[in-house]
This record gives structure tokens, C-alpha cells and sequence, in this order.
């Protein structure tokens, strides 16, 4: 009979009793970083709930409540707890309606690459030959081309091809392109550097030996291998994505005034800040920091568990 | 007069979950002059003592309890003394010899560094006596050779290199993990009777770990058995292999498959945690019957494989021929073995067989057809039915993502997209059965299984597609020796109640012994001599034959 323990776990006991779990919660920065993480993404979904007041709605809005400071401060108003901005919107409000708006488009942008690159990637280390030389001679192409670059030449075309009234509506689909078309490479090179090791196990030969079909080995046997490398910086390049977002829209040609992300708050409030209304920028730029710092530890934190070569 | 003296030595690592008593209370005694072997499975503790001799326990292993005396010092708990004492002192030679010097420096440079960090010697000084060690460990040119690099070495020299390195500052003791086990046969003699020569010219006291029963036969005075951080047994060598006390002592020694003549099943005393009963009527049901017919199931036909290395030249004069010009012809139903030391294209020859490499020229009949030719998807699925293989590296050959009832379910799925559900659990539970793995096996991943276990259930999915030949790499090289003995079993047994055909590659001569009908030796990829296999060992032709035949470890060289 078999000596391991005869239960069978379901997957919850599996995963508690996984080496994830453990190295989880011994690590202080982990725990504190995805909490942190978890009350941003909840506040930021269930906005309409969450917030007091909806700062797009025009017949909220006083005019008299502009420019009013944090409540701490002297000048502040108890229901403005980080102050208006200079049309009376809560900026607290405001500032979560616009991560919304900024994780909707760092996730769907580094999904929109991370399929990209990662298809591109395994195929490419799998067949070799011309198609992974020019594969990979494209992302070394790429490379060479600053991402903010290439996303604000890909904004630039967009506004040629598309006209004024559809752009505004457009923004958020080319931002995501943009962003999603200048990070793929990083998936390419990483997929198919995993894909060479894997693709010489035995496990990969069994397979082609039964007869199973290119397809299958690469999407069914080595992708699930190929995994955790790819999580580890798609979770690093899910902050770099949204620090590109707020970039941009800093820039202008993010998305429209209208439906703000954190990037626009923080260009809008920028006008402000000589004249004394620092919060108007400064909030939004610390939230950006805590979300982008946060996601950028557990990064960091999962290289550390799923790299075994790091452990000591 | 006891020069190194291990008393009660216990080491523990404490893991996440339990405490995992590497060694338990070991006493062991070596005097000056003798080798010493040690002798266990994996995992047994045996590099754990060695390691605590010299104090490099890894993380987050300790020394529980216990002392170590060498001559009249207490050289454990005392970190200082041991640094002084490592390299001076003890000499350690390590398994892999490429990994055991700095590919950086040359071996001049590193014998200097060691001799002038122990000894105060100026750098003409440690030069002569560098150059003396070197040629006293047998390497020729010593001058010259000086100022090359680790990789101009072979395996052997350099594992040579590596033993001087121990030797340079006149060492008492010498410790070596497993030091022939990276080397081919012809090698590892050599290296054996290096080590026995220096134990009596320098008076050494020689702890040597291995796991090959061959080596510790012809090589060591005194032998001590783990298991699982026990002693089992320990005493004069002849003594402890020819009237084993200890009932583990006996299995482990009855595993080792004989060199001087065939036995028809090994005799197993602890089984591995695996079902009793081998049932292979329900497999069998399923199987369609082929009757053999006196005929060859596979012919190869001057069978050429280059790999060319137009990366660095554009000369294909420089290509390595991997198989040159094989022929060879497997009856149906027959176990062909081919043997060969690393290099010598074996594995290669498999591929080519299994259709995973192309050859560069020659062909392969499978049953009359040419299976190099076969181009259509819906003939090499037909083919590929018929041809499985079972590969060395049992941690390598099954996807760790998926279950084993996956893993399994795979190629019958493929062969068969019409199976039921219901139909497919019970095959699925027929083909464990078959191979004596529990039924609660199918719903388990890959890494909850022991390596054993693990060939086994790559057994299971070869016998899948009910394949007529069944090519096996080395399907035992990584597995203990009493794991290798039951695996060994399996095959014959399968063999020969499914009427496989078998391509048994190994470079364990016993192994293929035991295993095999008719065998080929291959050297650098040329076929040296085939021929039946008693008629081989008694009669080798082939003068590379008989040299692997003389050099072999033999377990039974106790006996004279």
C-alpha cells in the first residue's frame, strides 16, 4: 500500500499546506502588501458603494465647496476627509473612481501582452529555427524603442486614424494597445527561455512518443510549466503598467478629463500646486505610489518563493 | 589504533513540518590504512556523517549530539579547529569533478592556493610539489599539463586533478562522497585503484560513500550499512556481504543483480510500499494477442546519426558522428540490450527508433515498414501506438502538473477518442494494477510518489497504447539498487505475459545480464560485436568487450 497518508486533500488543504502558503504568512511584507492590494482593488470596484459622494454627478457639486483643504487642516470640511478639487469634487472620491479606471487598464493591458508575448514566446522556443530567430530579433527590435515611446506613437497614429468624437471614447482601448504592444517582449524572452528547458524533459518527449500534437504538448504540458516565471513578472509589469497609465495620461494623451485616472488627477492638480492647493496633486500621486509599491512587493515576494535557485 | 573515532554522532534538520533525524547515534571507529565504506540507499544518511566530519551541514541541519575524536581532538562543536582542519588534515573528494574545481583558474593555480593556504611553502616550492602530486596521481606531462585549465581534462583526469587537490597538504584522513559515480566503468577502476594505492603508500585513513555494492566489494576494508540514519550493520567487509546479520543488510544484498551468471527473478525481502499481488489478467483481457512468429520486428539498416555543429564551423568535417553505420536486427518478443559508456550513442539510437530524431542516413523497418519514410500524421500515430518508450530521470518523465490518472488517460484518449468514461477509469485502474501501484495512486500528482514509484507509473502510461516494443533509457540508473531489483522484476514479468518486445539500454553490464537475450556493444558509436547474451560473457570477441568485462565491479570478487 502506499506510505503517503491515504486521505486525499481537496484543493483548499492543498493550498494550505503548500510551501506558498507558509513562506506567505512568514513574510510580514507580503501579508501587509496584499492587504493593502485587497482594500485598494475592493474600494476601487465597488467605488459607487464605497465613496459618499459621486464627483460626476454635476448636481452634487458646489462650486462654493472648490479648492477646500483636508479636514485636518483649518480650513477643512469634515465630509471632504482629503480635501475638493477646484470644482468642488471629494477628492477621496475622485481619487478612487480614477484607480479604477487605472487598474482597469494596467490589467487588461498587461493581459492583452501577456498572452502576446507568452504565445509568441512558447512557440518561438519550441519550434526554434527562423520563426524563434525573427521572433526574437522582433523583441530585441522592440526593445530598443522606450515603452513610453512606442505607446505615445501608437496614441499618435490612433488619433490620426480615428476621428475627434469617436477618440474620446476610443482612449481607453488605444491606451491599452499602447501600453499591451510595449511590454510585451519581457513575456517573449522569459516564455521561451523556459520553454527551452522544459521542452528537453522527458516528460515533453513521452508526449510526442505517444503521438500527442504540437498544440497540445505546448498548451497543455509545458505552458503550466512555464507558469510561475511568467506570473512573477506579470505581477512586476502589472505596476509597471499602471505607473505607464498615469504617465501618459499625465502627458495628455491618456485618458480623457472626463473619466479621470490617476494620472489625469495628478496633471489636472499639477496646475494647482504653485498656488497653494497641494493636495489636489499630492493624494493621487501618494495613492499611485502605495498601489504601485504594494503590487511591486508581492512581486518581489513571489520571485522569492517560486524561484527555488534564490532560497538560501 | 583508532585514529578517527565517531561516537554517538546524531544530526538533525529541522523541517517545517518535523524534525528529520538524518543520523542516528552512528559509531563508527577508522584506523590508519584502512577504507572504509559506507553504504546506503539515498537518503540513507551517509553523506550527512561525512558531511558532519567535516562540519559542512547544510542549513538547517545540526549536530544534535555526539563527538567526533581525531587522534586525540575533539574536532566536532569547535568551528575553528575544523577550518584548520579541512584541506590540511582531511582531504575531500566530491562526486561531480566538474563541478568540483573553478573552471576559471588553471589546476596549477588552484593546487598553489590550496598548498600555500596550509603550508608555508614559497611559490617555487608549492610549484615542484604540485607538480610531484600530479604525477603521483597518474597524470602524464605533469609539467605541461600544470598550466591547463579543468576543461582540458577528461572526466577521469580530472577527477585525478581533484584527488591531488585532497592529497596536497599531506592529509590523515581522506573523505570521498561517491568519487566514481559521474565516471565510466573503465574510469572508475582506474580511480579505485588509485585511491586504494595512495590509502597504502601514504597511510590513510579513507572513508569512502557510495551506493554500488561492486565498488565497495573490490574496494574497502570494512564496510558500515544505513539506513534511513541508522547503522545497520558494520564490520569487515567479506564478512558483512557474504553472511549479512541484518535482515536489510541481506535484501540490499540480494538486490545487486550478479555478474557471473543469470538469475530468472531477484529475490526481493522488503518491498517497496507498492500492492502485493501482480495482476495482470485484467490487462491482459484487453490486450490483443499477438502470436510470435520467428520473425525480426525491427531491423536497422547502417543506421548513421551526425549532429553538426554549423554554429561555430561551417566545416562539416567537424561533425561528431553519434551512430556510425549501425545494423542491427530485434526478433519479436526478444530483450535486446545495448550497451555501451557514456557517449557511445545508445541513447541516440533510441530516439531514432522511437521516431524522435531523424537519422542522417539509414533506415529502420518496424514490422516491415520503413519508419523513417512514414510521412503522414495518421501512419505515424499507427506507429507510434506500437513503439513506447520509459526514460532514465523518473522526476523528468511525468508532468508534474497533472495526475497521474491524467498522465495515464492521455494516450488512451488519443488512440481511443471514442472510450467511455467508465471504460477509461477501469483501464486506467486496470494499468496501475498491472504495475502494482495502489488504485488511490490515480488521483495523486507525480511529486507525492517515490522515485520507484514514480518508473512505474511511466511504465503504466508506455503500457497504455498496448505497444509491441517497449524501449527502455537506463530505466533504472537513478533508482536504488533494491528499487532497481523490483523495477527489473516488473519488466520481466510484463515481458513476458504481454509478449513485449524490449530495447534495453544501460551501461550496467549486470543489469543487462540479467535483463536481456542478446546484447550489442557500442563504442563511439560503432557497433563492436552482437552476439547472445551468456555466449558474451563467457566468450567476448571484442577486445573493448572484454576490458569492460575485466573492469566491471564485481560483487562476488568478495568470494576470492
Amino acid at each position: 500500500m502506499l506510505q503517503v497518508d491515504n486521505k486525499t486533500l481537496n484543493s483548499w488543504e492543498r493550498l494550505r499546506d503548500s510551501d506558498i502558503y507558509f513562506s506567505f504568512i512568514k513574510s510580514p511584507t507580503a501579508i501587509v502588501s496584499s492587504v493593502i492590494l485587497l482594500i485598494i482593488f475592493f474600494c476601487s470596484f465597488f467605488v459607487e458603494f464605497v465613496t459618499p459622494h459621486n464627483p460626476f454627478d454635476p448636481a452634487s457639486l458646489s462650486l462654493m465647496e472648490a479648492f477646500t483643504p483636508p479636514s485636518w487642516t483649518e480650513d477643512g470640511m469634515a465630509k471632504f476627509i482629503l480635501g475638493t478639487d477646484g470644482q468642488g469634487r471629494d477628492m477621496l472620491s475622485t481619487i478612487l473612481y480614477g484607480s479604477r479606471i487605472s487598474l482597469i487598464v494596467g490589467f487588461s493591458a498587461i493581459i492583452f501582452s501577456l498572452i502576446l508575448g507568452v504565445s509568441l514566446g512558447l512557440t518561438a522556443g519550441y519550434f526554434g529555427g527562423k520563426y524563434e530567430m525573427i521572433v526574437m530579433r522582433l523583441t530585441d527590435v522592440q526593445l530598443t524603442v522606450p515603452s513610453i515611446l512606442m505607446a505615445l506613437l501608437v496614441d499618435g497614429i490612433a488619433r490620426g486614424i480615428i476621428s475627434r468624437e469617436m477618440h474620446d471614447e476610443m482612449a481607453i482601448y488605444v491606451l491599452i494597445f499602447a501600453i499591451g504592444i510595449s511590454e510585451w517582449p519581457q513575456f517573449a524572452r522569459v516564455s521561451r527561455a523556459a520553454t527551452l528547458v522544459e521542452k528537453n524533459k522527458d516528460y515533453v518527449s513521452a508526449s510526442s512518443i505517444i503521438g500527442v500534437s504540437n498544440l497540445l504538448i505546448m498548451f497543455k504540458h509545458i505552458l503550466p510549466n512555464i507558469m510561475r516565471p511568467i506570473l512573477v513578472i506579470g505581477t512586476i509589469g502589472l505596476a509597471l503598467a499602471i505607473i505607464a497609465e498615469s504617465t501618459l495620461s499625465f502627458l495628455g494623451v491618456g485618458v480623457p478629463p472626463t473619466t479621470p485616472s490617476l494620472g489625469t488627477l495628478i496633471r489636472l492638480g499639477n496646475d494647482f500646486l504653485f498656488s497653494g492647493e497641494w493636495w489636489i496633486t499630492f493624494f493621487p500621486a501618494i495613492f499611485l505610489v502605495i498601489l504601485a509599491f504594494s503590487i511591486n512587493l508581492l512581486g518581489d515576494w513571489m520571485r522569492d518563493t517560486l524561484n527555488p535557485r534564490l532560497k538560501k | 589504533m583508532t585514529f578517527l573515532k565517531i561516537n554517538n554522532l546524531s544530526v538533525d534538520y529541522k523541517m517545517r513540518k518535523e524534525t528529520v533525524n538524518a543520523a542516528k547515534n552512528i559509531n563508527i571507529d577508522i584506523k590508519k590504512g584502512e577504507i572504509v565504506g559506507l553504504v546506503g540507499e539515498s537518503g540513507s544518511g551517509k553523506s550527512t556523517v561525512a558531511n558532519a566530519i567535516v562540519n559542512l551541514i547544510d542549513e538547517p541541519g545540526k549536530v544534535s549530539s555526539g563527538s567526533i575524536l581525531m587522534g586525540e581532538t575533539n574536532i566536532s562543536g569547535n568551528p575553528e579547529t575544523i577550518v584548520q582542519y579541512r584541506g590540511k588534515k582531511i582531504g575531500l573528494i566530491f562526486q561531480d569533478p566538474q563541478t568540483s574545481l573553478n573552471p576559471i583558474l588553471t589546476i596549477g593555480e588552484q593546487l598553489i592556493e590550496t598548498i600555500q593556504t596550509h603550508l608555508n611553502l614559497s611559490s617555487e616550492d608549492a610549484k615542484n610539489k604540485a607538480i610531484n602530486l600530479l604525477k603521483e596521481v597518474g597524470i602524464k606531462d605533469a609539467e605541461k599539463r600544470f598550466y591547463n585549465y579543468p576543461h582540458q581534462f577528461s572526466g577521469g583526469m580530472r577527477q585525478r586533478v581533484v584527488i591531488s587537490l585532497a592529497l596536497c597538504c599531506e592529509p590523515e584522513l581522506l573523505i570521498a562522497d561517491e568519487p566514481t559515480t559521474a565516471l565510466d566503468v573503465s574510469i572508475q577502476s582506474q580511480i579505485l585503484e588509485l585511491i586504494k594505492r595512495l590509502t597504502k603508500e601514504r597511510n590513510l585513513a579513507v572513508i569512502l560513500i557510495t551506493h554500488d555494492m561492486g565498488v565497495i566489494a573490490e574496494t574497502t576494508d570494512r564496510v558500515a550499512v544505513m539506513k534511513n540514519g541508522d547503522l545497520v550493520e558494520i564490520g569487515l567487509t567479506k564478512q558483512v556481504l557474504v553472511e549479512p546479520k541484518e535482515k536489510y543488510t541481506k535484501s540490499l544484498v540480494s538486490s545487486v543483480p550478479p555478474t557471473n551468471k543469470k538469475i530468472s527473478r531477484f529475490t526481493i525481502i522488503e518491498k517497496e510500499n507498492v500492492s502485493d499481488q501482480n495482476n495482470n489478467v485484467k490487462i491482459l483481457n484487453r490486450w490483443s494477442k499477438k502470436i510470435i512468429v520467428d520473425q525480426n520486428l525491427i531491423e536497422i539498416k547502417n543506421l548513421s546519426k551526425s549532429f553538426d555543429d554549423s554554429f561555430f564551423t561551417e566545416n562539416t568535417k567537424n561533425s561528431v558522428m553519434a551512430v556510425d553505420d549501425v545494423s542491427l536486427n530485434i526478433k519479436e518478443g526478444q530483450s535486446f540490450g545495448l550497451v555501451g559508456e557514456s557517449g557511445s550513442g545508445k541513447t541516440t539510437i533510441a530516439k531514432m527508433v522511437v521516431n524522435l530524431f531523424k537519422p542522417s542516413s539509414g533506415d529502420i523497418y518496424f514490422d516491415s515498414v520503413n519508419v523513417t519514410k512514414i510521412k503522414k500524421n495518421k501512419d505515424l500515430l499507427k506507429f507510434r501506438k506500437q513503439i513506447q518508450m520509459i526514460f532514465q530521470d523518473p522526476f523528468s518523465s511525468l508532468n508534474g502538473r497533472l495526475k497521474v490518472k491524467e498522465i495515464i488517460a492521455e494516450p488512451i484518449k488519443l488512440h481511443n477518442p471514442d472510450i467511455k468514461s467508465s471504460d477509461l477509469d477501469s483501464y486506467i485502474h486496470d494499468l496501475l494494477e498491472s504495475v502494482e501501484l495502489t488504485q488511490q495512486s490515480a488521483i495523486r500528482y507525480p511529486h507525492e510518489f517515490s522515485g520507484g514509484q514514480r518508473q512505474r507509473i511511466s511504465i503504466a502510461r508506455a503500457l497504455a497504447t498496448q505497444p509491441r516494443l517497449l524501449v527502455c533509457d537506463e530505466p533504472t540508473s537513478a533508482l536504488d539498487v533494491s528499487i532497481q531489483a523490483q523495477i527489473l522484476n516488473l519488466l520481466k514479468d510484463l515481458q513476458e505475459q504481454l509478449n513485449l518486445t524490449i530495447l534495453f539500454i544501460s551501461h550496467d553490464l549486470p543489469v543487462v545480464r540479467q535483463m536481456c537475450d542478446k546484447i550489442a556493444v557500442l563504442k563511439d558509436g560503432k557497433l563492436c560485436e552482437v552476439s547472445e547474451t551468456e555466449e558474451l560473457f563467457k566468450n567476448p570477441k571484442h577486445n573493448y568487450t572484454k576490458e569492460l568485462l575485466k573492469l566491471m565491479p564485481k560483487i562476488e570478487s568478495i568470494y576470492n
